[in-house]
């Protein structure tokens, strides 16, 4: 770990002032994934904003019916409020399917949002990898792939998204509202928070030097059933090989996102238009431009499958 | 005291206290977090600093060049320590990779360097400084692609032979051929690899955490160069080995060169990624097995070879040894083959040889019987022998196979087992049932012990064996108490320090049965010399019970024995040759029930049974404790755990907890251990025999069976991950 200078901001429109104004600077709120990465040197931060006394712990309904989620609301207690339960149970249970009891007691929803990939060659440092080193090139290629993406990749990275949350959230559109460093805010669907990674995988997300997520919206209930399968190799604190969310509606009509299979949450809504003719149609277009490595193309046939799977579940 | 005619009645038969469910007598001292690890090692008076590793980044080739100039000129650092600059150091007896010394890179994360500094965060950051230039060669990681040149290794036995192989094999009535794959696997203990050390002149001392107080020893004073007799080494409590602790490793060498140089107390814990690629692994297996057999089931040839690789100069795994004794057949053939491999040194994990051995011929065995149309069990059973197949004029010591698959089958409801596979449908699960048998051999080191009797009653024993989680403590405790009529409570055990008579150590599943054996030498001998300060001619007309010593009807507290001086009894336990005259093998029976997702192809288990017949059971909750860890670390084996080789780079990609998975507490639903009611007076006085490693061999394939049964799906390469099954699933929509 480097050594680092540190301050707690007292307002957000501090916070992102200060670190519009550092090079070198970066949030911290919970810590669980960027003090681990700090130890290895793959980030390396001059300068910590600590924005845990900034407020924005609050669950709170918004004038449409829809609830405004804190940025730094715990994935424990997001996962145990009342109304998330009942309205976006989506939601809840993707949270519970990820990490740990102590992690999600620590975790933040901005956080876990913007969480790094856990590609084994990003966390070596001895090994190329464009995202950690831009240039140096991609070891997962022709390596050790068997978790990596299939879909959203380039020749330069297949690191995949490792969040259970943020795909409920892409699967039940929701908006993430920030504060610029000149005061401004501005509203992200979560579709477009995170970039793809083309040839500058280092970049991961539309955020500006020093834009802070304040809060992230969900739009008002939609009812159907809620579903998350996540898929692993062990039966608890594993990363998802594939994961499913999905919100099925009477009619088969519905929403689904899938993770573990993309550098973000994947949802095409265009090819969610075949639910009602089940998972194949779904995921003919889902996976449409997939471009699997040998070791990993078995999810195409493990996403089509465990959406199957949720569709049986959700007829009941 | 030397054991070499079979054990006839002696104290430990009484079982007032050995054999008895005996919670562990070190438990409150972790539970409350007082029991001291390497790392925890504290003296309020001295001022430690730190040292922190840095590790080869290339697989093989060598230093070019080191730049040390930041790291040194960094806050808080008091010195660098480079192999390049140390040169070459004596490599210890044990190890096949040099752990520090030379210029020469033999694998990944090999330790180059140390950093000291006066804190942990200082010495980490400042050893991501050191720059070093790698003139790097092309090394060879794929054992599969090097199977062929593959050659006999030079020790051990390569091929073992009996009868006509080939000829009975080709006129077999039913034949079967298969290979299998078991990957490499990492010890994964809890606690890391971690040291203290600290000088005093030419003495040095480290805390460290060591299954084999006395190897590590003798290699740290030949590595560092220095006379064994200026070593202590101490490793009181140990969070786990599995066989990574048998061997001298980098941070208790790293310690003590750091400590040289800064003249300080220097603390080394190797981080949890160097623990796949710096330390040793099991290695990978290929394996080939072929079965002859009668139509009735009788086997009358069978055939085991395998394949495994290592650094030049290191051995194989020995993964065919079962099959030369577990069943009957008079034409028999093994070969163990050695191919040169540089990954990181492979080396003993829990059940040396047996456990990847089991993974592949239990499934063969479960193959051959389906072919066969045989049951399973009854195949095994058909197939038992009361001798040693190789060698029939050698009989086992005691053996009961038979009995732990009866009885198992009878407790796990074996009779309910479909014999179609894929036809037992619960919801989404495919469910099926599994069993394979359990073997592992009994190995008798020597054991030393000594035992103090003070004027308070109090018998304290000092033996350098070690306390893995195994529960040592407890048994050797059971042990003093039993032969000198003591309730435990007065019994005080001492572990784990160079100054105590060298014992077996923990290691083969041979440290229950040798070292409380090496205890009961020495107790022996503490009678005798009670008897004598009492003024009995002989311990034999005395009675040991209740804290006293009785005769008839005088009574005497045995404290009495003891005056200002305390009684001191040592002695050591040595074997004679009925481990040679008679096969001492440990046995048992698997079962497994499990689920397969129908649509995921995700395997979990639904509950596990294992029965073991092996000797004695010294304390029936510390070798449960061992049982149901092994079934777990089997689990594992079957389902998850394989460090994937980067085949280009040269080194085990998925090096942390994360990328490594063991499994977890809701992969682990129900398990029941039954140990038969049996003792081996061959073994040793304790007629008790291993029971840690027993566990583990053969639950693998046991899970294999039960997914095969599941889905008609056979997988011979472990892991079985999904992606092995999927593609053979049924159609879901």
């Amino acid at each position: 770990m480097r050594a680092f200078s540190y301050e707690r901001a007292s307002t957000i429109e501090a916070a992102a002032k200060a670190a519009a104004g550092t090079d070198g600077a970066k949030f911290i709120a919970g810590g669980t994934n960027l003090l681990d990465l700090m130890k290895l040197e793959i980030e390396t931060p001059t300068h910590l904003i600590d924005v845990n006394r900034l407020g924005l712990d609050r669950i709170e309904p918004t004038p449409d019916g829809g609830l405004r989620i804190g940025a730094l609301v715990r994935n424990t207690d997001l996962a145990a409020d009342g109304r998330i339960r009942r309205d976006y149970a989506l939601l809840a249970r993707a949270l519970l399917a990820g990490a740990s009891g102590q992690l999600r007691n620590r975790a933040t929803t901005a956080g876990n949002l913007l969480q790094r990939t856990r590609c084994p060659y990003f966390y070596d440092t001895n090994q190329p990898c464009n995202k950690r080193q831009p240039g140096s090139g991609c070891a997962a290629l022709g390596g050790f792939s068997r978790q990596l993406a299939v879909v959203g990749v380039s020749d330069a990275c297949i690191a995949n998204h490792p969040s259970d949350m943020a795909v409920a959230m892409r699967a039940l559109d929701a908006i993430v509202e920030t504060v610029r460093s000149d005061g401004t805010t501005r509203s992200i669907p979560i579709a477009d928070l995170h970039r793809l990674p083309g040839d500058t995988p280092h970049i991961e997300h539309v955020l500006e030097r020093g834009e802070l997520i304040t809060a992230v919206v969900l739009p008002k209930p939609v009812g159907g059933k809620h579903i998350y399968r996540k898929v692993r190799d062990r039966a608890s604190y594993a990363f998802a090989l594939v994961s499913i969310a999905a919100v099925v509606m009477q009619d088969g009509t519905g929403r689904v996102a899938a993770g573990g299979i993309a550098p973000k949450p994947w949802r095409d809504e265009a090819a969610e238009r075949g639910l009602p003719n089940g998972a194949k149609a779904v995921t003919a277009k889902l996976l449409a431009n997939a471009h699997p490595t040998e070791q990993n193309a078995f999810k195409l046939a493990l996403v089509e499958r465990t959406l199957s799977a949720v569709l049986a579940e959700a007829r009941g | 005291m030397r054991f070499d005619t079979p054990a006839t009645t002696n104290p430990i038969d009484q079982g007032k206290v050995v054999g008895q469910r005996i919670h562990r007598i070190d438990g409150p001292l972790k539970t409350t977090g007082r029991a001291v690890y390497a790392y925890e090692w504290h003296d309020p008076n001295t001022h430690y600093v730190y040292g922190y590793v840095v590790g080869s980044a290339i697989a093989k080739g060598r230093i070019g060049s080191m730049d040390v100039s930041a790291a040194k000129r960094a806050p808080g650092v008091l010195a660098v320590v480079t192999s390049d600059g140390i040169g070459d150091l004596k490599k210890g007896k044990y190890n096949t990779a040099k752990l520090f010394g030379g210029t020469e890179i033999q694998h990944y994360h090999q330790a180059i360097a140390v950093v000291v500094a006066e804190t942990f965060e200082e010495a980490r950051a400042a050893a991501a400084l050191v720059k070093v230039d790698y003139a790097e060669e092309k090394g060879v990681f794929d054992l599969e692609a090097t199977k062929d040149t593959a050659v006999k290794p030079k020790d051990g036995e390569p091929d073992s032979a009996a009868g006509d192989f080939d000829a009975a094999f080709e006129t077999a009535a039913v034949k079967f051929d298969q290979t299998y794959t078991t990957p490499d696997q990492s010890h994964a203990m809890m606690e890391p690899h971690a040291s203290i050390a600290a000088w005093n002149g030419d003495e040095l001392t480290v805390w460290t955490s060591s299954q084999m107080i006395d190897w590590w020893r003798s290699d740290l004073a030949t590595t560092v160069g220095i006379d064994k007799e200026k070593v202590q080494i101490m490793s009181p409590f140990i969070g786990g080995g599995f066989g990574c602790k048998l061997f001298l490793r980098a941070d208790a060498v790293l310690a003590a060169l750091a400590a040289r140089e800064a003249r300080r107390p220097v603390k080394v814990a190797l981080p949890r990624p160097f623990l796949m690629n710096n330390t040793t692994h099991r290695p990978a297996t290929i394996q080939r097995i072929r079965i002859g057999a009668e139509r009735d089931g009788r086997i009358t040839a069978i055939a085991h070879e395998s394949w495994s690789g290592d650094l030049p100069g290191g051995g194989p795994e020995v993964a065919v040894q079962q099959t030369r004794l577990l069943y009957a057949g008079a034409n028999r053939m093994t070969a163990t083959r050695l191919a040169t491999l540089d990954l990181p040194e492979g080396n003993a994990m829990r059940a040396p040889g047996e456990a990847p051995g089991m993974m592949a011929l239990e499934i063969a065995i479960d193959e051959m019987a389906e072919r066969l149309g045989l049951d399973p069990v009854d195949f095994r059973i058909i197939n038992d022998t009361q001798v040693d197949p190789e060698n029939p004029e050698r009989p086992f010591s005691h053996r009961d196979l038979v009995g732990c698959l009866r009885t198992g089958a009878e407790r796990f409801g074996w009779q309910d087992r479909t014999k179609q596979t894929a036809t037992r449908r619960e919801g989404s699960w495919l469910v099926g049932m599994g069993v394979a048998s359990a073997f592992r051999n009994n190995l008798l080191v020597p054991s030393g012990a000594r035992v103090r009797l003070d004027r308070e009653g109090i018998v304290t024993v000092e033996t350098d064996m070690t306390d893995i989680g195994t529960g040592s403590y407890t048994i050797i405790a059971q042990t003093a108490a039993e032969m000198l009529g003591v309730p435990v409570d007065k019994v005080a055990v001492s572990l784990g320090d160079s100054r105590f008579p060298v014992s077996s150590g923990s290691g083969g599943q041979f440290g229950g049965n040798c070292s409380t054996a090496g205890v009961y030498a020495a107790c022996v001998k503490l009678r005798e010399a009670v008897a004598q300060k009492l003024g009995f001619n002989s311990p034999d007309e005395l009675t040991f019970a209740g804290g006293e010593v009785r005769v008839g009807d005088r009574r005497m507290p045995l404290a009495q024995a003891a005056g200002d001086e305390p009684l001191v009894a040592e002695d050591r336990i040595e074997f004679g040759k009925l481990g040679e005259t008679h096969q001492q093998s440990t046995f048992g029976a698997h079962f497994v029930e499990v689920g397969v997702d129908v649509a995921t192809g995700e395997t979990r288990i639904r509950r596990m049974l294992a029965v073991c017949g092996a000797g004695r059971i010294l304390n029936p909750i510390t070798a449960r404790s061992q049982v149901i860890g092994a079934m777990t670390m089997g689990v594992g084996g079957a389902l998850s755990e394989e460090l994937v080789v980067d085949k280009e780079r040269g080194f085990f990609v998925n090096h942390d907890l994360a990328g490594y998975e063991v499994p977890v507490h809701a992969d682990i639903p129900h398990q029941e251990v039954i140990f038969l009611d049996e003792t081996d007076p061959m073994s040793s006085p304790m007629k008790a025999k291993g029971i840690a490693e027993l566990g583990l061999c053969g639950v693998a394939a046991a899970v294999a069976n039960a997914i095969y049964n599941a889905t008609g799906i056979r997988v011979r390469e472990y892991p079985i991950t999904l992606d092995k099954l999927i593609n053979e699933l049924p159609e879901v929509s």
